[in-house]
């Protein structure tokens, strides 16, 4: 089988569905000639034509909300917002219109779009370049949220947002474009060559929405990851010697409860991971789900392990960035708790 | 506190506008100039925008005082039409009178009301074409009536009774009708026209005739989606009418605190490279000239136009408003383009082809077909009394397939 970087696999599930479907369009800034910065649109515009894949003015809001109008004609828009960290001009698209257009219009309008941007830290991007703002799109009712951690979840996952009938939020981990990353930033890149998740099948396949999956079988914690951090809790697995589950969420919203909760009844301890800052993160969501419904199975505290409160800085990103040395102690904390 | 001695030129200042009048003062409209009626050329469908910016600072008007229809814009439409535009005119303010007092009944939560604006929206409909699509605000529903969409139905909506069309999820008259041409509104301002520019890039994209209208009032230009609207529809040619609603004012703010500097609203296109045209919202037969120039620029493939329609908000922004308390009483009275329904008929007598007994008598036609259409939704229940939605209905719909967790709340919530 092929093996692809996230971006081919992102680049080839945008390719499959403008074959099969006319309907399905791809624009936002430097997207059309020249094929995006992190060249995820590469070749569309020369294969489908400048009306199906094009460049946008810079202009979120605009983006989004000519998306919203193209849907609501038909189309299936696939737009792309260059940083997650621009995405704010667009977030009352996305919130008052997007959301809430199948809902306010009893179904008389819809909004299928799907909104890719690359989110996360880990390439010295500073705080416009690194953000992970998912709980700002969690929190919001009638979007779906997917954060993909490997090439084949990405290609599998991006279709099935493409054919899904409502709004999704596709955050892409950008430091997993190239490779998976356990957080050692010091040690060389490993492809996605190397990695048998970079193993991408030809042709249309979907990765269901609302569907997580255990990365690594174990008994003596839960960890709940996504995106990078999936590699860092497996690289902290590993340096710790503890015998982790590890689950990455996929999807999280709709989230998929039973498998995090199978999980934690089993180990009876769980650590939660992500990039984005501690404070109302999705992180809290996810331990106040684990707390209800695996109670009387939890052993110790529900841990979070996550960026620091503050801005995402720039000369300090390993010390923001949640990596597999406080991934590891909260491990170890968690199992003496 | 800055220091005070560096600057030769003295400390600045900050302008802060203000309205001409204020309560108790005398009404004043000197600062709108108002050309005569028939004036103002009417260039070619597709004509340079460039040719023609100073149509951005006029204003086309076709009914002059004595009603006569005048000048190059005039003659679009048979008396019969102009016959049936007045009863669209009147079938909203009849509408709108009985909505009202019934808010003041406590039947529903909020209306708000077209009292002077009925032209805009009512003469722009019947310039559309059967699939174009228009993205209102919420004082257009003069696109409902002339459209033929069922008073009936908008009652219900407006009730959030059991058989709302929109299920009780949305205030009301915030109207969606896809069968009729019109966009779900929203209720936050100016998002709906940028996507009013998408749904037109669409048609383009798909090879389709259809065209797109967005709307959008004086105040709301001030919002960066306006901005975006205008940039994308400027791009890409988006075959689309881009619509503004000019009625002075935004609940209590004067429309001189969002056009800034700007002569005129409909300047804004101009830098845009946009055929930007002013029109006197308050002339039915002038607002449908200008609206059937730029609908078929943009079924030509010709691109965009602004268009601002000079007219004023003569009752108040809302039920929860109370315009007493920012303008004088007086100032709709002496707003010189008049009153829409009055010019209308005016003009319609003066062809011979209308009377002050046919107009009572429509009158009363109307205002009997507004009484039962209310009586018949009002069988549905109103916000407080009979028949609504379920509460199983706020669970429905948020997803095409309803996701586990809104089905454990909903079961949680024991509907």
């Amino acid at each position: 089988m092929p093996r692809k970087t996230m971006i081919e696999a992102i680049r080839d599930a945008m390719d499959v569905m403008m074959e099969r479907d006319d309907n399905v369009v791809v624009f936002g800034e430097d997207v059309g000639f020249f094929g995006g910065v992190f060249r995820c649109t590469h070749g569309l515009q020369a294969k489908y034509g400048k009306t199906r894949c094009f460049d946008a003015p810079i202009s979120e809001g605009g983006i989004v909300g000519a998306a919203i109008g193209m849907a609501a004609y038909g189309l299936k828009p696939c737009v792309e917002i260059q940083f997650a960290d621009y995405v704010y001009p667009a977030y009352d698209q996305i919130v008052s219109e997007a959301a809430r257009l199948r809902y306010r219009s009893n179904g008389g309008f819809t909004s299928p779009i799907v909104i890719r941007m690359p989110a996360g830290g880990g390439i010295f991007g500073g705080q416009t370049h690194s953000q992970s703002p998912e709980a700002l799109f969690t929190h919001v009712s009638g979007l779906k949220v997917v954060v993909p951690s490997n090439p084949h979840d990405a290609k599998g996952l991006l279709i099935a947002s493409i054919e899904d009938p409502d709004p999704v939020i596709f955050l892409e981990p950008k430091r997993l474009y190239n490779g998976p990353f356990d957080g050692h930033h010091d040690r060389p890149v490993t492809p996605w060559s190397k990695h048998e998740l970079g193993e991408v099948p030809d042709g249309h396949y979907t990765v269901p929405l609302g569907k997580a999956i255990k990365r690594r079988e174990g008994k003596q914690l839960t960890v709940l990851a996504y995106g990078t951090m999936v590699y860092v809790a497996e690289a902290a697995a590993e340096e710790t010697g503890i015998d982790a589950e590890i689950i990455d969420l996929r999807t999280l919203l709709p989230l998929d409860l039973e498998t995090i909760v199978e999980s934690v009844t089993k180990t009876g301890r769980c650590v939660i991971v992500h990039e984005a800052t501690l404070t109302s993160g999705f992180g809290a969501e996810l331990a106040a789900l684990v707390q209800q419904h695996c109670f009387y199975n939890l052993e110790a505290p529900v841990a979070r392990v996550t960026g620091w409160d503050t801005p995402y800085p720039h000369a300090q990103e390993w010390d923001y960035f949640p990596g597999p040395a406080r991934v590891g102690r909260a491990f170890l904390e968690t199992l003496e708790g | 506190m800055p220091d005070d001695s560096t600057s030769e030129f003295g400390p600045l200042s900050l302008h802060v506008p203000e309205p001409a009048v204020r309560p108790g003062g005398e009404p004043d409209f000197s600062n709108v100039n108002i050309p005569e009626a028939g004036s103002v050329r009417r260039p070619p469908v597709d004509a340079n925008p460039e040719e023609i910016r100073d149509l951005a600072f006029s204003i086309i008007r076709v009914l002059n005082r004595d009603g006569e229809a005048v000048g190059p814009w005039a003659g679009e439409l048979t008396d019969e039409q102009l016959i049936e535009g007045l009863r669209h005119m009147m079938t909203l303010r009849t509408f709108d009178a009985r909505m009202q007092i019934a808010q003041r009944q406590g039947k529903t939560s909020f209306y708000m009301q077209h009292l002077g604006e009925e032209a805009v929206s009512c003469a722009f409909r019947m310039a559309l074409s059967p699939g174009d699509m228009n993205f209102p605000t919420y004082r257009q529903a003069g696109l409902l009536i002339a459209g033929g969409y069922p008073m009936v139905e908008m009652m219900c909506q407006i009730y959030s009774n059991e058989r709302d069309p929109l299920k009780g999820r949305q205030l009301p008259i915030m109207y969606s009708s896809k069968e009729h041409g019109f966009f779900s509104i929203s209720g936050n301002l100016a998002t709906q026209y940028i996507q009013a520019v998408g749904w037109a890039m669409a048609s383009a994209i798909k090879k389709d005739t259809k065209i797109a209208a967005g709307w959008i009032g004086d105040g709301s230009t001030a919002e960066s989606d306006f901005h975006a609207a205008l940039v994308f529809a400027s791009t890409y040619k988006a075959p689309v009418v881009l619509n503004i609603v000019n009625n002075q004012w935004a609940i209590s703010t004067f429309q001189g605190i969002a056009r800034g500097g700007a002569g005129t609203f409909a300047a804004r296109g101009l830098g845009f490279g946009m055929p930007a045209l002013r029109v006197d919202g308050n002339d039915y037969l002038a607002v449908f000239a200008v609206a059937k120039w730029a609908i078929e620029r943009a079924r030509r493939n010709l691109g965009p136009t602004i268009v601002e329609y000079v007219t004023y908000r003569a009752g108040a922004h809302s039920t929860s408003d109370d315009p007493s308390a920012y303008r004088p009483k007086t100032e709709s009275d002496a707003w010189p383009l008049g009153d829409p329904v009055m010019r209308l008929k005016n003009h319609l007598i003066g062809r011979g082809v209308w009377s002050e007994e046919r107009h009572t008598q429509a009158e009363a036609e109307i205002l009997d077909s507004v009484i039962t259409a209310q009586k018949e939704a009002e069988s549905f229940g109103t916000l407080h009394a009979g028949g609504k939605p379920s509460a199983r209905d706020m669970f429905e719909g948020v997803y095409e397939e309803m996701p586990p967790h809104l089905r454990r709340q909903r079961q949680q919530a024991g509907v």
